[in-house]
């Protein structure tokens, strides 16, 4: 498909109640860049039902122009009824670059979509430029587990698209007094083209939903806390602190801690201002969803731990001495 | 159920290491495996067939020769049979052109293995981690998707799948024929037994080539049908710098960090 | 000379390694802290078949060799001394001498269920007064014409409270000696069969050792074992062949000790050096995987000589007591290693050190094992 204009698409994605989910405010702040860069304006793209919060937002962080297709039937994100909006659009505006977060839902929609187009897709990008040389957008992502990066390009083909790793990329403040051109598309969907249907919905364990993506302060175990009766020095340390709970996918599979915890490269970005990693070695994949912190501390009993290498200060010692010991210790601090 | 499960042979991400001197990837030595999502969505298979043993289980994987290893240790686990897509014309694909070729595959495989009702994929691959390969099957066959599975189970003409969305899990009932991807479940996918390891060793795995896909438009595939480029690969930056704190006794340690968070500023 | 496991074999025990290291290597210290019987490992060899690793197919076996048993029981005890001790029990010491010494029918009725892991087999010849000198059987099976009927205790029976068929030896004609000991085979829920006390051990804790109790319990005629009065012959033969699994054991926990000693002493640090760049470390690792190894390779040669149907009691003795005596040597000299950590619980030294103390012990002790050798040699 021809691009018909310079323009780069945010897909924003909502909350059933019409709020928008945080990665999509979150890559405008990319998308405004590499819009001014590519010489064309910044769109927003909102699917769902009952909307107007969402597209309030949207103007209010700089989107350029909004397009807002409305209905019951896209309340609950269905692969066949989002993809098909999405095509119906994009064969109607053209646009040249298109962002999702790589949410389940984007890596969802990304590459129906994207096939559909017989275009290039590059998946939970890390790093958004344009390249100097050719004017494409370099899509920079993880590959083999956050061991190596790679940049990609998508050079004969439009639109280019990309799925962008939520968590890396932090919203703007706002401004209320922005305005947007906001186009209402009126597309609908029959229920016979949408083949999936969702018969029940169950709600993460027992409240235990956590907020790492928004926190402060990050308290994290791996396998060297050995069980999870030991865990319970990471919660002690991280009530002290104020923080959350965070683990390695080591400490998740052993089933010490819910899996909503894990950070790293199959769990969550963070970006808190201090992250403790306990008994945590620091893999590779481990160090993806972490290493932008603003302070890593860690304590680990192996002073060739990789996680020594990005911490800013660490104790090399057994983590079920030193743990107790610092949350006492920070406690008394605080009073 | 006619099932088929699409699997991809990749090195062990876990055993990769950098080389500090050269800053690259080190891959000598580095096993390969059959990719974890990718046995997460046979067992999802090997349960349907539990319940009814009258199914049957395919695998197929677009890979170099030596991916055969992978197609015996899904026999050796719970397949029936299993074919290997190679040719030098599919090297270079992306997943783009990975998807196109894997589904003109299963058009031919299902000349011979009759009309798949579930075909199952693994989330995504441990090495490339792009989670597109799955979908896109999905979308040039035509059929429903339901990607995160952590289990599926047929119920009449439909597929119940648990799916892991990012505040919790839904079930979701999905028409056959679809395409259904596995990601972790909470249970662990079985074992071989000796024998069916034994059988495994003996079993014949056929070759697809290039040739033998009737309806491939070989433009779609290899580098050619590939509309993204790799421009650059590089090992991310460490950053360096840290304080190690060891003093004798724990608590003194403590004390040290303590110290050291305070005149930062962390605390 | 060629003690290597063919491709295929060596594929059977990288799969069995896989489970070790997912689930059997991981449980070993609850198991051992708790005293349970392993039995989520038990199950787990069931279903890959490891039960009748080397019966042949015909009974429902895998139908592998020797070799590959005797390498599936170091595997084990590599992660899991107990479960390794499970698999040996029922592997060399039940299945066996049926395998050897029964009747087709027997074989059809009791090893094809020890073959398929349908039932777990145990070996009963130690008795109260009956150690070392097996020969002092009090136990009694009196011929009633329609059946036996028997009566004693036995003492120390691995898997005792857990199996579903037992080879029992007792005394059918007490005038005899040696010649008046016969075989059994029998199942668990006979009549007037009971299971006495659970022993409380050093190590491998989590094996079922106890008492076994027959009062007045009736056996069923077809259930000899071998010829009447042959069943000192059948005991002697089966331990022959299990000590070379025992021996296994030995170097599997050895070679444990070893592997978590040059992880420990890499992690360690003391005065300024990780404790693997002191030269005693690297040359006391050295010489403690040399003696393993070189225990290994007496362990396949027996295994190799038992397969090939050559004399193997001998070569099964030096390799249990080369093996016992490195186990235990090296267990103590890698817990030594890692000093007060060794010690504790937290690290596993320890419970290799007493796992491998009962390598010197049971299937005949090391002394045993001296006799064995010396009268081999003819030094009389």
């Amino acid at each position: 498909m021809e691009a018909k204009n310079k323009n780069l698409w945010v897909f924003i994605e909502t909350n059933e109640d019409g709020t928008p989910k945080n990665v999509g405010i979150e890559l405008l702040t990319p998308g405004r860049d590499l819009a001014t860069k590519q010489g064309g304006a910044l769109v927003g793209v909102v699917i769902g039902s009952k909307v107007d919060p969402t597209v309030k937002e949207v103007e209010a962080h700089g989107a350029d122009q909004i397009i807002v297709v409305d209905g019951p039937e896209f309340a609950h994100y269905t692969t066949d009824a989002y993809t098909a909006v999405m095509y119906q659009l994009i064969e109607k505006y053209g646009p040249t670059t298109i962002l999702i977060g790589a949410t389940t839902e984007g890596r969802d929609m990304g590459p129906r979509l994207s096939c559909r187009l017989k275009t290039g897709l590059t998946a939970d990008c890390t790093g958004l430029d344009i390249d100097e040389a050719s004017g494409n957008v370099a899509w920079t992502r993880p590959a083999f587990g956050g061991n190596l990066m790679a940049t990609i390009l998508c050079p004969d083909h439009r639109p280019q698209i990309g799925t962008v790793r939520p968590g890396v990329f932090k919203k703007t403040p706002g401004d209320p007094a922005h305005k947007a051109e906001v186009i209402k598309e009126d597309i609908s969907i029959p229920a016979d083209q949408i083949r999936t249907k969702v018969l029940e919905v169950i709600k993460d364990d027992g409240g235990e939903s956590v907020d790492l993506e928004g926190a402060d302060i990050i308290v994290s175990g791996g396998r060297g806390m050995g069980s999870a009766e030991a865990f319970s020095e990471v919660r002690e340390l991280a009530d002290a602190l104020g923080g959350v709970v965070g683990a390695s996918r080591a400490a998740v599979e052993s089933g010490w801690i819910g899996h909503a915890h894990q950070v790293g490269q199959t769990g969550k970005t963070v970006g808190p201002k201090m992250y403790v990693a306990c008994g945590i070695s620091g893999a590779i994949q481990h160090l993806a969803g972490m290493s932008g912190s603003d302070c890593i501390v860690a304590i680990n009993k192996d002073p060739d731990a990789p996680i020594f290498e990005v911490a800013d200060f660490g104790i090399v010692g057994n983590v079920h001495e030193v743990l107790p010991m610092l949350a006492a210790a920070i406690k008394k601090i605080k009073g | 159920m006619n099932m088929l499960v699409c699997v991809k042979q990749v090195p062990d991400t876990t055993e990769i290491k950098i080389d500090p001197v050269t800053n690259t990837l080190i891959r000598d030595g580095v096993p390969s495996i059959l990719n974890t999502f990718d046995g997460y969505a046979l067992e999802m298979a090997a349960r349907i067939k539990d319940k009814d043993p009258s199914s049957k289980i395919t695998v197929v994987s677009m890979g170099p020769p030596q991916a055969k290893a992978i197609l015996q240790e899904c026999v050796a686990i719970a397949a029936n049979k299993g074919y290997l897509v190679s040719d030098r014309a599919f090297g270079g694909s992306d997943t783009l052109a990975t998807s196109y070729i894997l589904s003109e595959a299963i058009k031919t495989l299902e000349e011979k293995e009759g009309k798949f009702d579930i075909i199952f994929c693994g989330k995504q691959a441990i090495d490339g981690d792009t989670a597109q390969v799955g979908p896109e099957i999905a979308e040039h066959l035509g059929y429903p998707q339901v990607t995160y599975g952590l289990g599926a189970e047929v119920d009449g003409d439909i597929v119940k799948v648990k799916k892991e969305v990012d505040d919790g899990v839904e079930i979701i009932g999905v028409k056959m024929p679809c395409v259904i991807t596995a990601t972790k479940p909470d249970f662990d996918p079985r074992y071989p037994t000796i024998k069916s390891k034994m059988a495994a060793r003996k079993a014949e795995y056929p070759v697809l080539s290039a040739a033998d896909l009737t309806t491939i438009d070989l433009e779609r595939a290899g580098l050619k049908g590939s509309p993204t480029k790799v421009k650059k690969t590089f090992v991310p930056q460490k950053k360096t710098g840290g304080i190690k704190i060891k003093e004798e006794t724990a608590e003194e340690s403590v004390n040290k960090l303590i110290d050291a968070l305070t005149a930062a500023k962390v605390l | 000379m060629d003690f290597k496991f063919s491709p295929e074999e060596q594929d059977i025990l990288d799969m069995l390694k896989e489970l070790c290291e997912k689930q059997i290597g991981p449980l070993a210290a609850e198991i051992d802290e708790q005293e349970r019987f392993p039995k989520e490992n038990v199950e787990k060899l069931v279903e890959m078949g490891m039960m009748g690793i080397y019966i042949p197919e015909e009974y429902e076996g895998a139908g592998l060799s020797y070799l590959t048993y005797i390498g599936a029981c170091e595997m084990l005890a590599r992660y899991c001394a107990t479960t390794s001790v499970v698999l040996s029990a029922h592997g060399s010491l039940c299945s066996w001498p049926i395998l050897a010494y029964g009747t087709e029918e027997q074989k059809k009725k009791y090893l094809v269920p020890l073959a398929t892991g349908e039932k777990l087999g145990a070996f009963a010849l130690t008795e109260p007064s009956a150690g070392t000198d097996a020969a002092m059987q009090k136990t009694v099976a009196e011929d009633k014409g329609d059946y036996w009927l028997l009566n004693g205790t036995k003492m120390f029976i691995t898997n005792a409270s857990e199996a579903g068929i037992f080879v029992v030896f007792a005394m059918t004609d007490k005038t005899k000696g040696n010649h008046g000991i016969s075989a059994f085979i029998v199942e668990a829920g006979t009549p007037g069969f009971s299971i006495g006390a659970h022993e409380k051990k050093m190590g491998i804790r989590g094996s079922a050792t106890s008492e076994l109790i027959f009062e007045d319990c009736k056996i069923p005629k077809e259930n000899l074992l071998g010829q009447l009065g042959k069943g000192f012959k059948v005991a002697m033969t089966t331990l022959d062949g299990g000590r070379i699994g025992i021996a296994a054991q030995a170097i599997g926990i050895a070679q444990a000790a070893i592997d978590a000693a040059v992880k420990y002493t890499k992690e360690r640090v003391q005065f300024g050096k990780r404790i693997s760049q002191f030269q005693w470390t690297q040359f006391e690792l050295a010489e403690m995987q040399t003696k393993t190894d070189a225990a290994r390779l007496l362990i396949y040669r027996a295994a190799q000589a038992k397969q090939d149907g050559e004399p193997y009691s001998h070569l099964a003795a030096m390799a249990k007591l080369s093996a016992a005596d490195v186990a235990n040597d090296v267990a103590r000299r890698a817990l030594q290693m890692a000093g007060g950590c060794g010690y504790t619980r937290e690290y596993p030294f320890e419970r290799y050190m007493r796992d491998a103390k009962i390598t010197e012990i049971y299937e005949g002790t090391s002394e045993v094992q001296r006799m064995v050798i010396s009268g081999w040699m003819g030094v009389k």
